[in-house]
């Protein structure tokens, strides 16, 4: 479609006639938007849903978010809510330590796969399957995106990574594991669920994914769990451009978007803790 | 401090039972640091450390703390972070290897300025760097405190929750095999220390979407509001500082004895530090001019006590069941000034849990005479 | 002479933006063009609005560096358009209302 011949509208300050604002440059929980990550990065995306969702939920001053480790780790400098730094793959017990002395905060942790699924995965199904009413965040992009765009246990057969620059294969680096549906079959777990943020239709189902799994972390039902899969452009060796087909393409046809499990009717499972 | 003095002053009046009981080592320990205010524990199963935490988890929940069955050792010391990050007076630990997987944690918590002790009941004292030089990474110290017996380490413990609120530092407690399983008439009632400082670092969520919400992390202690979120150097800078008036202001102790014209000083911490004693003793009545140190504090280590005893004694005798760690501190207390030797061993027993069958006072005793006969 | 209605606007933070373009491609009503000949402050290319923005948010919320500020107009704007592009961009936007 042409469209060089439309006038380009000046866009630089608010408008002038009488209009409502809808959505801000930053919302209310993220103070300011700088942040070092590359372009087309999909984790700010997921973040500002994140805190969309708390403050949607009011649950602003009950927070507590734990940080992993990985390129999302100094994000956490741009957040209104109270953070709690830990150690790479050891969010989820810090998680149940913090849940455990206040059980009425509203305790959610957020992870990359590397965190999660290398590093941490002791620590993620344990802490799922004592069912810790608290909510994990983990942002798949299918690499250790800090370190340039490593291979993790997430990463799907085929894929290109600075160590299976020839993409992965079962034979040489074994198969992935599918996380949400490994927490899924773990009795603690009360609501699991896999989302993306490479569409903003994406962005809108990923955000009600995200209420549930606090409604259900409220609610004292046992562990909630929430995969965004999210765009590495660098690390999948595409343009900013192209992360979103990449995605729908290779990523989300084995961690497959939807809700898992969800058991959050059932008022009678309960997790570990008070 | 003598030891008659740490006994008295374990036995003010508080809530819990201030009459002595006859119980096991670790149960002390434990109703002591429950005594201390500890309301959450996390710990996974280890010989000698075991009992302690059959102990909380019977005894914690009843006073509305919280005691968890970690999958492993390094998770515990995960909970425990968490916990202490909300303020809740908190512990962990375990024995020797257990220790070791916890030492990534416990270096970070203490770039974190979070309190946490932290018990190693140890088997045998092989422990000892790993305690004060600390096996995690980076420039970070622990202040760490060895008691000799039950009574001891029942005061200890509860001074470590003092010392770790003062500080806000993990205070790591170096128990043993003896301490753990002996039996012992003794008072776990609360021990006043004198006020701590406030909590309000603490986290509870109620300073979100203030525009201040407050951060724990061992890389920052201020949200920082740029793109970069973190100057490590600035940081670290900062916390070493912190770290070093740590190091100078908190008060190292020794027991001494017979050191009044003593030509040798056997130097010797923990349950080991008693058959020592017990030997200098009976050496020094049969007029052998031989004394004893016995380290309380192995962080900060009690240099100057050395140092005063190094200015009249000809020889130090270093007596430890290991292969010979802490006779590197003595060293560096008494520097060229006398000379000093090493007179213990490792001792690990059939079972490996570092009971010590030479552990007695006739071949301690052998020993140090040996030693005096070398330097006369 | 033809007429494109916007029921809504955005404000764009040029010097935020790292040319992703993904909110060129989020942006149901293709009303966003990045720019070909001039950059920003860090040497990226950025978006600029054309007439026929509906204020519903795509852009901001798929955007990973918060470029976005969005507005429903009270009232629709009309743009006047001079020389009419070719029907078949013409239709797509008017049809969208």
């Amino acid at each position: 479609m042409t469209t060089r011949s439309l006038p380009i509208i000046e866009s630089t300050s608010a408008p002038t006639q009488a209009a409502k604002l809808v959505d801000d440059f930053t919302p209310g929980l993220i103070n300011q938007g700088a942040h070092h990550l590359c372009p087309g990065c999909g984790e700010p995306i997921a973040m500002r849903l994140i805190m969309e969702a708390v403050e949607e939920l009011e649950l602003a001053q009950k927070t507590i978010a734990i940080f992993g480790i990985g390129c999302y780790t100094a994000y956490s400098n741009n957040l209104d809510v109270e953070v709690l730094q830990a150690l790479h793959g050891r969010a989820p017990s810090l998680a149940t330590g913090v849940k455990r002395s206040l059980p009425d905060s509203l305790v959610l942790t957020v992870q990359g796969d590397g965190d999660m699924v290398n590093e941490g995965l002791q620590e993620v199904l344990h802490t799922m399957a004592r069912g810790e009413s608290v909510t994990c965040f983990l942002l798949n992009n299918g690499v250790f995106g800090e370190t340039g765009g490593h291979m993790t246990a997430a990463t799907v057969l085929g894929q290109r990574t600075k160590n299976s620059l020839e993409g992965r294969t079962a034979q040489e680096h074994g198969y992935p594991i599918v996380i949400s549906d490994l927490i899924a079959r773990l009795d603690g777990a009360a609501y699991v669920a896999r989302g993306a943020v490479n569409t903003h239709t994406n962005v809108a189902r990923t955000k009600k994914m995200v209420k549930e799994a606090l409604a259900v972390q409220t609610a004292g039902l046992g562990g909630s769990f929430v995969e965004i899969l999210t765009m590495c452009p660098t690390g999948w060796f595409v343009d900013t451009l192209d992360a979103p087909d990449y995605l729908n393409d290779n990523i989300e046809p084995i961690h497959r978007f939807g809700v898992v499990l969800d058991r959050s009717d059932d008022s009678r499972h309960h997790g570990a803790g008070r | 401090m003598s030891v008659a003095q740490v006994a008295s002053s374990g036995s003010s009046a508080s809530e819990s039972a201030a009459e002595p009981e006859f119980l096991e080592g670790s149960e002390a320990i434990a109703r002591a640091m429950i005594s201390a205010g500890c309301r959450f524990f996390a710990g996974y199963p280890m010989t000698p450390f075991t009992e302690v935490l059959e102990a909380m988890a019977k005894h914690l929940p009843a006073q509305g703390g919280s005691c968890v069955n970690a999958e492993s050792e390094l998770e515990a010391v995960g909970m425990a972070w968490g916990a202490a990050a909300t303020g809740t007076p908190a512990a962990t630990g375990s024995t020797g290897q257990g220790l070791s997987l916890m030492q990534e944690s416990l270096a970070e918590i203490t770039y974190a300025r979070l309190p946490l002790v932290v018990l190693n009941m140890a088997r045998a004292q092989g422990d000892y760097f790993q305690a004060t030089r600390g096996g995690g990474h980076g420039d970070y110290r622990h202040i760490v405190l060895a008691p000799k017996d039950v009574t001891e380490a029942v005061y200890l413990v509860q001074e470590a929750f003092h010392l770790a609120a003062i500080w806000r530092n993990p205070v790591l407690v170096m128990g043993d095999y003896y301490i753990a399983h002996t039996w012992q008439s003794v008072s776990t009632a609360r021990i006043d220390f004198g006020p701590e400082p406030d909590r309000s670092w603490a986290l509870d969520g109620a300073t979100g979407g203030t525009g201040k919400a407050k951060l724990i992390s061992p890389i920052a202690d201020t949200k920082r509001g740029d793109d970069v979120g973190y100057d490590l150097a600035e940081f670290y800078g900062r916390r070493g500082a912190e770290l070093d008036v740590m190091g100078r202001e908190v008060q190292p102790r020794a027991e001494t004895g017979f050191l009044e014209g003593a030509d040798l000083v056997v130097v010797a911490y923990g349950t080991v530090a008693q058959y020592v004693r017990e030997a200098v003793a009976n050496l020094r009545a049969d007029g052998a001019k031989v004394g004893y140190i016995r380290p309380i504090t192995l962080y900060p280590f009690p240099t100057e006590v050395l140092r005063n005893a190094a200015s009249s004694a000809k020889a130090f005798a270093v007596y430890e069941n290991n292969r010979g760690q802490m006779i590197e501190d003595v060293m560096l207390s008494v520097m060229e000034r006398a000379d000093v030797r090493f007179i213990g061993g490792l001792s690990v027993d059939s079972s490996g849990f570092g009971i010590a069958p030479d552990l007695d006072v006739t071949s301690v005793r052998a020993r140090i005479q040996t030693t005096l006969e070398e330097i006369s | 002479m033809a007429t494109i209605r916007s029921t809504g606007t955005v404000v764009i933070d040029v010097d935020a933006c790292k040319g992703c373009d993904l909110c060129v491609a989020a942006c149901p009503v293709d009303v966003l063009v990045m720019t070909t000949d001039e950059v920003n402050v860090r040497g990226y290319p950025y978006p600029q609005l054309l007439p026929g923005c509906v204020g519903c948010k795509a852009c901001s919320q798929i955007c990973p560096d918060f470029v976005f500020q969005v507005y429903r107009f009270e009232t629709p704007v009309e743009h006047e358009v001079s020389d009419p592009p070719p029907e078949s961009s013409l239709e797509s936007s008017e049809g969208v209302q």
